[in-house]
C-alpha cells in the first residue's frame, strides 16, 4: 500500500520532484511521493556506486516501475557515501516510504551553497501545481 | 527429468497449462534421426559436451498437440478483428504461404551462385522496382531485417553521404518530434548522433515555430513518421522539407504508416530523401507472433552510393548481387534479406497491382468511419480527418469514472477482439490508438464500435466489470510488478 | 478485389457518416503538391491462379534438384513436417506481438519455452525472444559489452563467420567501437594472441565450430578474453551443442549465434532467427523482448514481457537496442523442432553429422583430396584442397547436380584452391561417394 501525498516541510527540492535532507556536510537524497506516485510501483533501483561523483542537475542513477523508467536528477553535488541497500533489495520502499525508509543516497557535499538555490517546500509546492 | 515434484510454483495447478517440459518424459522420442552406419569421430574431452541438455522428451503427438493448444491460446488477424494502432493488421493472404513454401523459393542457398538464382533475384528485382514506384525515389536495398533496421541502416547511409562530403563531424544532430515512435531516437542512439526532440503543435502537426530554432548547420536530418503516429498527415509537410533543405540536411521518413498513402502521396514527393518500407505492414507479411518482418529502404540517387552491399542489379536479361560497392556502409545483416517476406509481400503487391492505391483509400476510409462514429463517447484530442488510423481517449472516462484505456482494453476482449494499442502516443493521456485497416467489412466495423460505445456506457453504469475484465480469456489480468522484481525467464526444473 | 469487403452501398453510406462527399475528400489535409496524380507504375495485378503460375515460373529458374554440400553458415539440415504445421496455425502466424498477453498466452509461453532452450543448450541463465539472425546478435553483444565493460573495442577471431565480422564493422561505426581481427593459425585461433588484442576490450566474439568447421580451444579463448577483462562471447550452431560444451559451461558471458540450422529452410537466407543468451547479471542490459513467468489475479501461473524499460518503447534514445520486430515465428519453429529431437535426437543428429564428414575427409584424402587443416578437429563440415581453382570445380560438379561447397577463396583471399564441405545428416554415403567422384574426376 503506498503511503499518503505528504511533503515535508523540513526537506528542499528541485523541480525534477528530487528531495535533499540536508545534515551538517552530509545529505540524503531521494524522491517525492508524487514523484513515486506517477511513476508507480517500483520494481527497480540502479544506483551510483559508493564513491562515486555525482553533480547536481545531473543523472546519478535510475528508476524503474513496469511501464516507466526515470532518471534521478540530482539537486545537490558531492561524493556517495552510502546507497540504500533496502531500496535496492526491495524498490517499492521508496512507494511505501518515499522521505524515511525510501531514501535513495547518502552524499557528501561538494559544494553546500548549491542548496540556496533549491525549492523549499512552498515553491516545490507551486511547481505542483502548475502540473 | 520431470513430474509434479518439478513444476514452479502455482497456486491453481488445475487450471494451468503445463509447460512442454513439465510433458516430458524421459526416454520418449520425437524424431528418428538417420543413422548412417559410421563410425563417430571423438571430439577432445574438454570440448565435449559433458551433460546433456533437457531438452523436452515427447512423441510427435504430444508435441503437436502442445502447440495446437498453445496456438487456442493466442489471437491473431484470422481469430478476428484486431485494430491495433500503428501496426496494421490487415489479412495475409494465404496463397503466399504455399507459393514461400515452393522448392524453389525454400530450398535455394543464399551462398548459390547467381546464375542458379535468377529466379530469386528477378523477384527481388521486381519487388525494389515496386518500391521505387511506391515511394518515389531512385534505388533501393532490401537488406535490413525490419522497421527499426532499416532506421539504423538509413542513418548509417545519411552519416557516409555527409563524411563524403567533409561534413560528418559538423552534422551530428537528427530532429524527431516527440509523437514518433520509440525506435527513433533509439536508432539515433546507436548510429552515433544526437537526438533534438521537437513539440507538436494544437493540431496534431510539427510545431514549426519550434522546429525552425532547432534547425541548423549541424543538423543531419529529420526523422518523420507521416502520416504520424497521431493518425494525421502533417499539412506543413511542403515548410518542413523547406526548412532542411536551406540547411543541406535530409529527411528520413519512418514508414510505419505508409498504409494510409500508398499511390496517393510519395514520401520522395514529399521531399523525403531515405523511406523504410514495414513489409510486415503494409505488405502484408505475417507477423508470427512478433516476427520476422522487413525493413528495406529506398534513397534518392545521391545517396545510392552507401546503400549496404550487395545489392541487386540487372545486366540486360540476367540479375546479380553487387558485392563491390566502394561506399557502401557495408553489410547491416547476412545475405540480402529475408527472403521468405520478399516472397510474400511481392505476391500480395502482384495480387493488387496498381489497385494498391485503392487498398489505402478504403484503409483511411474505415478509420475515418469508425472516428465519427465513436468521437463523443470518448474524447478525440486531434478532431480533424485522420489517415489510416487515430487516436481516442480515455480520459474522460477516467475523469468521470475512474476507468482507464486498460480497463477498455480488457473489456473489449471479453467481446472477442483484440485491443487498440494502448497509451501510444505518449503526447496523448489514456490513450487509444485504432487502426481498421483495408481488410473488414462494415459489419464488422460497426459491431466493435457498437461495443466501444457499450463499454462507454459500463464505465457509467457497472465500472467493476470493466476494473475485473477480461473474464473469458485463459488467465486473468497478470501481475506484471512480480514479473520485473523477480525475473522468472526460463524454466527451473524443479530447482 | 477479393482482399476487400466493402460494397459500393458500403463506401456511399460511410463517406455520408463521415460527412464527406468523395474519398478524394478525406485526402485533403494532404497538400496539393506532394499528391501524387498518375496512375501508380506497378507491374499488373494477378488473379490468385496467375500469381501462381507467376511464382511458380520464378521458382522454376532456381537451381534446387541438386545433391549439396554447401552451407558456410547456412544449413540443410531436416525441417520436420510437423514445423511446418504449427507454423500455419492461423493464431500463431497472423498474431502480432503479445502486449496484451490475455489475448497471447499461447506465443507467450512459446518464448518462454523457447528461451528455456536456449538456455540449456548454451548453458546460460537468460536468453531473449530471439535477433533478426546470427549476424546482428553479434553486433547487440557487442552493444550489451559496451554497457557492461565501459569499453570500446570488439574483438573478433579471423575464423568467424565474413558476414558477422563485416556486420560488426557496419555497426561499429554508430556504436563508436572499433574492431580488431585476430587472425588464425592453421584453422584455429591462439588464444595468447586472442589475451594480447583483448587488452581494454568490451568483447572477444569466437565462434565455435569456427568458420572452417574447425574446433576452436574455446575453453581458452573464453578465459583469455575474461584475462583481459573483456566479455567472453561464443558464437555456437544449435546443432552442435549435444556433442560440444555449452559455452557457459566453459566461462562465457554471452552465447550468440545463428539458429537456421534447428527448424528453418535455408530460404535464400532468410527470414531465420538469431538467439542471444547470456549470464543473468547482464539481464537489464539485454536488447529485445523478454518473457516471465508471474501469476494472474487468481494465482494461476501465465506470461507477460518483462523488463519492457530496457526497450525503445519506453527508455527510447536511452534503450538497450532499436528492435522491435524479431523473429518470433522463426524462433518459434526452432523450439518445435529441438521439442522434436530431444536431447537425445540432438546428439544423433550431432552424431550422424560428424560421421559422415568424418566419412567424407577420409574419403576424399584416399583419393589424394586432402584437408585444408589437417591438424584440426571438425565437426560437420572442413576444408579441403583441391589443387586447382575451386571455383572451377564447383561449377563442373553443378553440371553433374551436385554442389560441393562453397570456394573458400569467395571469402578468404589467398584460399582460391580450397573447398568448404558441408555435411548433414541429410547426406547419404552414397551421396558422399559421388561427391568423392566428382571432385576426384
Amino acid at each position: 500500500m503506498a503511503a499518503a501525498e505528504s511533503y515535508p516541510d523540513d526537506l528542499l527540492y528541485n523541480e525534477e520532484h528530487d528531495w535533499a535532507r540536508i545534515e551538517g556536510d552530509e545529505a540524503l537524497l531521494g524522491i517525492t511521493w508524487h514523484a513515486a506516485d506517477a511513476l508507480g510501483e517500483l520494481v527497480h533501483y540502479e544506483p551510483p556506486a559508493v564513491g562515486a561523483t555525482i553533480s547536481k542537475d545531473e543523472s546519478y542513477g535510475e528508476i524503474e516501475s513496469v511501464k516507466a523508467v526515470s532518471d534521478l536528477i540530482s539537486p545537490l553535488s558531492g561524493e556517495v557515501l552510502e546507497v540504500n541497500d533496502i531500496v535496492v533489495g526491495t524498490p517499492e520502499t521508496v512507494n511505501l516510504d518515499p522521505y524515511g525508509n525510501g531514501w535513495l543516497v547518502r552524499i557528501r557535499l561538494s559544494d553546500p551553497s548549491e542548496k540556496d538555490v533549491l525549492l523549499d517546500l512552498a515553491d516545490y509546492r507551486k511547481v505542483l501545481d502548475e502540473q | 527429468m520431470s513430474g509434479a515434484a518439478d513444476r514452479p510454483l502455482t497456486t491453481d495447478e488445475s487450471d494451468a497449462m503445463p509447460l512442454i517440459f513439465e510433458k516430458s518424459r524421459a526416454g520418449r522420442r520425437g524424431l528418428a534421426i538417420p543413422n548412417p552406419g559410421l563410425p563417430v569421430p571423438a571430439v577432445p574431452a574438454h570440448l565435449a559436451r559433458k551433460s546433456a541438455p533437457r531438452l523436452p522428451e515427447l512423441a510427435e503427438p504430444e508435441v503437436v498437440r502442445h502447440f495446437t493448444k498453445l496456438s487456442t491460446r493466442n489471437f491473431g488477424i484470422d481469430s478476428g478483428f484486431y485494430p491495433l494502432g500503428s501496426c496494421t493488421m490487415k489479412y495475409n493472404p494465404r496463397v503466399n504461404e504455399r507459393l514461400v513454401g515452393l522448392p524453389g523459393f525454400r530450398d535455394i542457398h543464399p551462398l548459390a551462385e547467381d546464375e542458379s538464382v535468377q529466379g530469386a533475384l528477378e523477384l527481388e528485382w521486381n519487388l525494389q522496382e515496386i518500391l521505387r514506384a511506391v515511394t518515389g525515389l531512385d534505388a533501393v536495398s532490401l537488406q535490413p531485417a525490419a522497421g527499426s533496421q532499416g532506421e539504423l541502416t538509413g542513418l548509417l547511409v545519411m552519416k557516409a553521404y555527409f563524411e563524403s562530403k567533409g561534413e560528418g563531424a559538423q552534422r551530428r544532430k537528427i530532429v524527431i518530434p516527440d509523437t514518433a515512435h520509440g525506435t527513433n531516437p533509439a536508432s539515433v542512439a546507436m548510429t552515433g548522433f544526437e537526438l533534438t526532440p521537437v513539440k507538436t503543435d494544437a493540431r496534431g502537426n510539427i510545431d514549426i515555430e519550434d522546429l525552425r530554432g532547432k534547425v541548423d548547420e549541424n543538423t543531419a536530418g529529420l526523422m518523420l513518421t507521416n502520416p504520424s503516429t497521431l493518425g494525421l498527415f502533417d499539412e506543413n509537410i511542403s515548410e518542413i522539407r523547406e526548412i532542411f533543405r536551406a540547411v543541406g540536411a535530409l529527411m528520413y521518413y519512418d514508414g510505419a504508416n505508409l498504409n494510409a498513402v500508398v499511390g496517393i502521396s510519395r514520401p520522395g514527393d514529399m521531399g523525403f530523401d531515405v523511406v523504410h518500407i514495414n513489409l510486415h505492414k503494409t505488405f502484408s507479411q505475417p507477423h508470427g507472433g512478433g516476427g520476422p518482418g522487413g525493413g528495406p529502404i529506398a534513397v534518392r540517387d545521391i545517396l545510392e552510393p552507401f546503400l549496404p552491399a550487395p545489392t541487386v542489379v540487372r545486366d540486360g536479361e540476367a540479375f546479380r548481387l553487387e558485392h563491390d560497392r566502394p561506399q557502401s556502409i557495408g553489410r547491416v545483416r547476412g545475405y540480402s534479406g529475408p527472403f521468405g517476406v520478399f516472397v510474400r509481400s511481392y505476391a500480395f503487391m502482384r495480387a493488387w497491382g496498381p489497385a494498391l492505391r485503392e487498398m489505402s483509400e478504403v484503409a483511411v476510409l474505415n478509420a475515418n468511419y469508425m472516428r465519427v462514429r465513436l468521437q463523443g463517447a470518448y474524447d478525440l484530442p486531434y478532431d480533424r480527418l485522420c489517415m489510416h488510423e487515430f487516436v481516442l481517449s480515455a480520459r474522460n472516462l477516467k475523469k468521470e469514472y475512474g476507468i482507464t484505456a486498460t480497463d477498455v482494453a480488457k473489456r473489449l476482449m471479453d467481446f472477442g477482439y483484440h485491443p487498440p494499442t494502448v497509451y501510444f502516443p505518449l503526447v496523448v493521456p489514456e490513450a487509444l490508438m485504432i487502426e481498421p485497416t483495408e481488410s473488414e467489412a462494415k459489419e464488422t466495423l460497426d459491431a466493435f464500435c457498437d461495443v466501444m460505445l457499450e463499454i462507454a456506457r459500463e464505465a457509467a453504469d457497472d465500472p467493476e466489470v470493466l476494473k475485473t475484465a477480461p473474464h473469458f480469456r485463459p488467465v486473468t489480468r497478470l501481475d506484471e510488478v512480480r514479473a520485473a522484481k523477480e525475473p522468472i525467464v526460463r524454466f527451473g526444473f524443479g530447482s | 478485389m477479393s482482399f476487400l469487403s466493402l460494397t459500393d452501398a458500403d463506401r456511399e453510406a460511410m463517406l455520408a457518416a463521415i460527412g464527406v462527399s468523395s474519398i478524394a475528400e478525406l485526402f485533403r489535409d494532404i497538400p496539393a503538391d506532394v499528391r501524387y496524380a498518375g496512375p501508380l507504375d506497378v507491374l499488373p495485378a494477378l488473379s490468385e491462379a496467375e500469381l501462381t503460375r507467376h511464382m511458380e515460373e520464378l521458382a522454376a529458374k532456381n537451381v534446387v534438384d541438386e545433391v549439396t554440400f554447401l552451407g558456410a553458415g547456412v544449413y540443410d539440415h531436416y525441417v520436420s513436417a510437423v514445423v511446418d504445421s504449427v507454423l500455419q496455425r492461423g493464431e500463431f502466424l497472423t498474431a502480432y506481438t503479445p502486449y496484451q498477453p490475455e489475448m497471447s498466452q499461447g506465443v507467450l509461453q512459446a518464448i518462454f519455452e523457447y528461451q528455456t532452450v536456449i538456455c540449456e543448450l548454451t548453458g546460460m541463465d537468460v536468453s531473449n525472444a530471439s535477433g533478426y539472425d546470427g549476424q546482428t546478435v553479434a553486433a547487440d553483444a557487442c552493444f550489451v559489452a559496451r554497457a557492461a565493460t565501459g569499453r570500446s573495442k570488439i574483438v573478433v577471431t579471423e575464423a568467424t563467420n565474413p558476414q558477422v565480422r563485416e556486420t560488426l564493422v557496419t555497426y561499429a561505426r554508430g556504436f563508436g567501437m572499433e574492431v580488431v581481427v585476430v587472425p588464425h593459425e592453421g584453422g584455429v585461433t591462439d588464444p595468447a594472441r586472442v589475451r594480447e588484442a583483448a587488452e581494454d576490450a568490451a568483447i572477444v566474439i569466437f565462434q565455435q565450430p569456427n568458420f572452417f568447421g574447425c574446433l576452436e580451444a574455446a575453453p581458452d579463448l573464453a578465459a583469455a578474453a575474461k584475462d583481459a577483462g573483456a566479455l567472453a562471447c561464443a558464437h555456437v550452431d544449435l546443432i552442435s551443442l549435444g556433442v560440444l560444451e555449452a559455452p557457459g559451461n566453459y566461462g562465457c558471458d554471452l552465447a550468440i549465434g545463428e539458429g537456421q540450422s534447428a527448424g528453418n529452410y535455408v530460404s535464400y537466407g532468410g527470414p531465420h532467427y538469431g538467439f542471444l543468451a547470456a549470464s543473468s547479471e547482464h539481464i537489464r542490459r539485454l536488447p529485445g523482448r523478454i518473457v516471465g513467468q508471474t501469476v494472474d489475479q487468481t494465482g494461476k501461473r501465465g506470461f507477460v514481457l518483462t523488463l519492457q524499460t530496457r526497450e525503445q518503447h519506453i527508455r527510447r534514445e536511452k534503450a538497450t537496442s532499436n528492435i522491435t520486430t524479431n523473429q518470433t515465428l522463426l524462433a518459434l519453429a526452432g523450439l518445435v523442432h529441438l521439442s522434436l529431437l530431444g536431447p537425445q535426437g540432438l546428439r544423433e543428429t550431432g552424431e550422424a553429422c560428424m560421421a559422415l564428414a568424418g566419412y567424407a575427409k577420409e574419403q576424399l584424402a584416399a583419393r589424394g583430396i586432402e584437408p585444408l587443416f589437417p591438424e584440426q578437429t571438425t565437426f560437420k563440415e572442413f576444408a579441403v584442397k583441391l589443387g586447382r581453382d575451386a571455383r572451377d570445380a564447383v561449377r563442373s560438379a553443378r553440371a553433374t547436380g551436385l554442389n560441393p561447397g562453397l570456394p573458400l577463396g569467395r571469402v578468404y583471399p589467398g584460399y582460391d584452391d580450397a573447398l568448404l564441405i558441408a555435411v548433414t545428416e541429410k547426406r547419404t554415403v552414397a551421396d558422399i561417394d559421388r561427391l568423392v567422384e566428382v571432385l576426384a574426376a
